[in-house]
């Protein structure tokens, strides 16, 4: 037992300690707000990144919530769980003003379960339309509730507030998120620079940006709720499809929690492989933002520069694993299949070649004088408010805040490989953008140090054809092209999981959207946008 | 004069198309009605222009979005063919491209921006999930096929579809494209009751001798 757990009973006596599959500390939800307090607080170690809050559905026990936390000096982990017995009337304490990303993740878990949170401003739904009756993720819930409804939908312009009065009685009161006098503009669903389907209602006075509110949902897919139905190797096809950009490595990540449930392990050829292909796709996955980035900024050729090298990437990853933009290559137990005779050669050509033409791109865009005056000292970030978000990846490197988790969670070879987290401290647009570029040099010396040791061996060890996982709720995480992914399995012994949740990587960079445009130009909001790099599908799920 | 019975575009031979039958199906039903010499010219010229010049409707919801855009590039290069000006506007467009899933909280705005197009206005459904729902099909939020909400012209299935797949449907696009009466088809008036009963006796009578053949 380590010390926060120690720290935790000595607050709470009555709480208790699960060992089944990782340690989870159950508190009840009475104390649970002062437990949260001490942690985040703690002197040593303060618990000052929430990873995340996963609701769930624990049928007869009730109602709950997981929260993942973990200290940004340690780099320490813990998780919290606390119920509600109540089904029909949940109440939980908010915790949005200990961790900004609450505020969030929250709306996220009451859409989905009906959990209400206790001094949160914002209970509205979040990914369902307001007039969605019912929470898709509940055990209970009934498919064929909701049918399709093709009338326009009408946002409100305030929110529920639920708080709990001096006498104990709960009540709610209405909080305005668009008065009158506020001028809102909409910008998306249908915007070519949001990067799909994103939604902002931004408030606006003259040029400057008073508030944006982000409504989500128009690419939800409820691939949560879905893989409760699929096996384990059926529920791999859908990590693919959430970002698209980090193809390998959100299936990475499940892989690696199955892996780690049934006791599977993999052999050091299947290591080699996908810790490759990561790192392929993450430079595929950059150099995509670079070009993105340039065309949203209205500079057209960087985006042929930047797909171009990128279709190089692709033809690589095509002869291995068959796909183009969804490979389905990691699998149970190793990979799909094994490498192309051609992939080392063709890998090593391709970095050589990268390195002769990255200076072109920082020609013709980084030293850009539009670029830099639209990119330099605009929209800031500062540390304490990205780890108060959770915005992990690139964006919160920019801000200074290390969090790589190949680095300090080290999964496949990446405990073995040689390699810089790039971070800046400006916090700004340009230090997200050049944290971006200097992470594809990083990733071309991951591969380089790994192209010619692939060690001999089976590329995929021998499975049962039935996969059940023992009881038990099971994490692991990985460092995706935007962020920390997340995924979390709880299984009841079955052969498909109790329930199946992913950390979103983009949602809290969407949630940053309104801390870090409030107070600048409209104009610089498509540019910040571009630079935090969400790709909303992961944002939905 | 009558509309031309093999329609060829620059881009592919005639034969080299897998499905041909939708497509002479189509010529010989807009045959039936005739068509104006000067009318008919006018309209062969106009549809020369439309079919290699179709404005998209950026409108990629998912991963398929990634592809059109890796279609834009310049490996695979759709200049070439005369569709690579994209519009953010539905009313400057001549077809929306549905490029990924489409869920219920989607589908009013779907429907609002093809609403808002201008005719003539193609549809073209990409991907498995605009299909059929695709691997989302058994979701409570995806609509298991856009043509449950808008009338589709071509499918191009995959999941993404590769970037000749795309070529393909809008070949086919543009082929449909060129056998369209522009002039006076549009508004021309509904027909007879009896009149519809022949034409679907004839098609079934032809679809029968075409099964002798073969």
């Amino acid at each position: 037992m380590n010390r926060i757990t120690e720290k935790i009973l000595t607050i709470v006596p009555e709480a208790v300690v699960g060992t089944n599959g990782e340690e989870i500390v159950a508190i009840p939800k009475e104390s649970f707000r002062k437990v949260a307090e001490a942690l985040r607080y703690d002197t040593e170690e303060p618990m000052d990144f929430l990873r995340d809050i996963v609701g769930m559905d624990w049928g007869e026990e009730g109602l709950g919530t997981l929260y993942y936390l973990e200290c940004t000096s340690t780099y320490n982990r813990i998780t919290l769980k606390t119920v509600d017995h109540d089904r029909e009337n949940a109440f939980l304490p908010s915790v949005c003003n200990l961790w900004k990303t609450a505020e969030i993740k929250e709306r996220e878990v009451y859409d989905f379960f009906g959990i209400k949170f206790l001094n949160n401003p914002d209970m509205r739904r979040i990914f369902l339309r307001e007039d969605w009756k019912g929470y898709p993720l509940r055990k209970d819930y009934d498919m064929n509730s909701n049918p399709l409804n093709m009338e326009n939908e009408i946002n409100a312009d305030d929110t529920d507030e639920y708080f709990l009065n001096p006498d104990g009685k709960i009540e709610g009161r209405k909080n305005i998120v668009f008065g009158k006098e506020d001028f809102v503009v909409n910008i998306g669903p249908q915007h070519p620079s949001t990067h799909g389907v994103l939604r902002m209602r931004t408030s606006v006075e003259g040029e400057d940006i008073r508030r944006i509110d982000p409504i989500l949902g128009y690419i939800h897919r409820g691939i949560e709720k879905l893989s409760e139905s699929l096996t384990y190797p059926q529920t791999l096809a859908m990590t693919d499809r959430l970002d698209y950009l980090s193809a390998h490595q959100n299936r990475h990540a499940l892989c690696m929690c199955i892996e780690k449930a049934a006791g599977i392990e993999i052999s050091e050829r299947a290591q080699y492989i996908r810790t490759i292909m990561d790192e392929l796709q993450r430079i595929d996955s950059h150099l995509l933002f670079y070009s993105c980035l340039a065309m949203d900024m209205g500079a057209l050729t960087p985006f042929f520069y930047g797909f171009r090298e990128r279709e190089m990437i692709l033809d690589i990853m095509e002869e291995t694993t068959g796909g183009r933009l969804i490979q389905n290559y990691n699998m149970i137990g190793g990979v799909q299949a094994d490498i192309h005779p051609t992939f080392v050669q063709k890998t090593k050509e391709f970095i050589i070649h990268l390195r002769k033409v990255i200076k072109d791109y920082h020609d013709i865009f980084t030293g850009s004088v539009i670029a830099r005056n639209r990119l330099i000292g605009v929209g800031v970030l500062s540390r304490e408010d990205a780890i108060s978000l959770g915005t992990t990846g690139g964006t919160g490197r920019a801000s200074g805040w290390s969090n790589d988790v190949r680095k300090h969670h080290p999964y496949a070879m990446y405990g073995k490989v040689d390699f810089k987290e790039i971070t800046y401290t400006e916090g700004d647009s340009f230090a997200r953008y050049m944290v971006r570029m200097d992470e594809i040099m990083e990733s071309c010396r991951i591969i380089e140090q790994l192209i010619d040791n692939i060690p001999e061996g089976e590329y995929r060890v021998k499975t049962k054809p039935v996969i059940k996982l023992p009881e038990g709720i099971f994490t692991s995480s990985v460092e995706t092209s935007r962020g920390e992914f997340d995924v979390m399995i709880e299984s009841r012994g079955d052969k498909s999981p109790y329930r199946l949740h992913y950390r979103s990587t983009g949602l809290p960079l969407v949630h940053a959207m309104d801390t870090i445009c409030r107070g600048g130009k409209i104009a610089d909001l498509i540019a910040i946008g571009g630079t935090l790099d969400f790709v909303i599908p992961d944002i939905d799920r | 004069m009558e509309v031309k019975k093999r329609t060829s575009i620059m881009s592919m031979k005639y034969e080299e198309f897998k499905n041909n039958d939708y497509l002479e199906e189509m010529v010989r039903q807009l045959n039936m009605d005739g068509a104006g010499i000067i009318l008919g010219t006018l309209d062969e010229l106009i549809n020369w222009g439309r079919s290699n010049s179709l404005w998209s409707l950026t409108f990629g919801t998912s991963c398929c979005a990634i592809e059109f855009m890796a279609l834009g590039a310049a490996r695979y290069d759709m200049a070439r063919f005369g569709f690579e000006v994209t519009r953010n506007s539905p009313r400057q467009a001549d077809m929306i491209m549905v490029l990924g899933t489409i869920t219920y909280r989607m589908a009013p705005v779907l429907k609002r921006l093809y609403d808002q197009m201008a005719e003539p206005k193609y549809v073209v459904a990409v991907g498995g999930c605009t299909i059929s729902g695709g691997p989302f099909i058994k979701s409570y939020h995806v609509v298991n096929g856009i043509d449950k909400i808008i009338p589709v012209d071509v499918y191009i299935p995959g999941c993404p579809p590769r970037p000749e797949a795309f070529y393909y449907g809008m070949m086919q696009l543009q082929r449909k494209v060129k056998v369209q009466k522009f002039l006076g088809g549009i508004n021309r008036k509904e027909r007879k009751p009896e009149e519809t009963e022949y034409v679907e006796n004839t098609s079934a009578e032809n679809k029968s001798e075409n099964g002798r053949h073969e």
